[in-house]
């Protein structure tokens, strides 16, 4: 039997964390709610085998994502979340720095980024397929290394990099559009894209 | 190195997953070219504002139910253990 006050001090302080991750993967405070305590249950009575000197967040964000993939996912793709074309490199900080040249000497770039609400950053990242949306919250948001990442999701590291790759991209293109349609930056007319046709909603 | 390569690698160098040798290949390249430099500061101050726009608090009513469900763990141990 896990010793559970040991199992208090060294799990508990990661709560706040994986509740933050289970909004993000299930959109909903009360599945976000189920699927944290489903996971300290589990984690609770898998934690005689859990190795003392490894990664403990690893193990339980591990247990976290298992979780959700076999209990909460829904099978179908909310219609928001759209697989949007590839984009190029600094899209967002392209599209921002013509900010910069119409005010010289100051970089509003980071100003910009700032006076984004969380609610907004929080939606953008939510709108990306299950995948990639996934691998940026283990990355950019708790600070997972590839190593860490594939063995949480259980795929090789360059899936890894290249879910990431696509994500990071992606997130970019929908903080600038959930950005336009909220007139927090500007909306002149951005650098055509290539592609027509993006921007739709439709599936 | 050009900026094209070091594009390229933008994730890569910010994540710290890039060898010795090419870590300071792009380190070189971004000390010599300001348009770079910015364009990777950029990626930094996003990705923090990211992480810190991304966290929500745990609900205190979730705490307790998650402590008291462990607690019935032990009261009621699964047939495994027994």
């Amino acid at each position: 039997m896990a010793d559970q006050a040991q199992f208090a001090e060294l799990a508990m302080p990661y709560m706040s964390a994986l509740y933050s991750a289970a909004l993000r993967m299930t959109r909903n405070p009360s599945d976000a709610e189920d699927l944290v305590q489903e996971t300290y249950l589990r984690a609770y009575r898998g934690f005689g085998g859990f190795q003392e000197g490894t990664n403990l967040k690893a193990w339980l964000y591990k247990i976290l994502t298992n979780t959700f993939i076999n209990s909460y996912r829904s099978k179908k793709r909310r219609p928001d979340e759209v697989d949007l074309d590839d984009t190029e490199d600094f899209f967002l900080y392209r599209r921002l720095g013509g900010l910069e040249a119409a005010e010289a000497g100051r970089t509003p770039e980071s100003e910009v980024l700032d006076s984004i609400p969380d609610e907004v950053v929080k939606e953008a990242l939510e709108s990306l397929p299950e995948q990639f949306r996934m691998a940026v919250l283990l990355a950019d948001v708790e600070g997972f290394s590839y190593k860490e990442i594939a063995e949480i999701m259980d795929v090789p590291i360059g899936t890894v990099m290249s879910r990431l790759h696509r994500g990071r991209k992606q997130l970019q293109q929908r903080l600038w559009d959930f950005g336009r349609e909220r007139g927090l930056v500007p909306a002149e007319p951005a650098p055509a894209p290539e592609t027509a046709g993006a921007g739709g909603s439709g599936g | 190195m050009d900026c094209d390569k070091a594009i390229y690698r933008v994730y890569h160098y910010l994540d710290g997953e890039l060898t010795v040798w090419r870590r300071w290949t792009i380190k070189r390249h971004l000390h010599r070219c300001p348009p770079c430099s910015q364009g990777f500061e950029f990626e930094v101050e996003l990705r923090q504002v990211v992480s810190s726009k991304c966290r929500d608090e745990a609900p205190s009513e979730l705490r307790r139910r998650i402590a008291e469900a462990i607690a019935q763990c032990d009261q009621q141990p699964p047939e495994s253990a027994r």
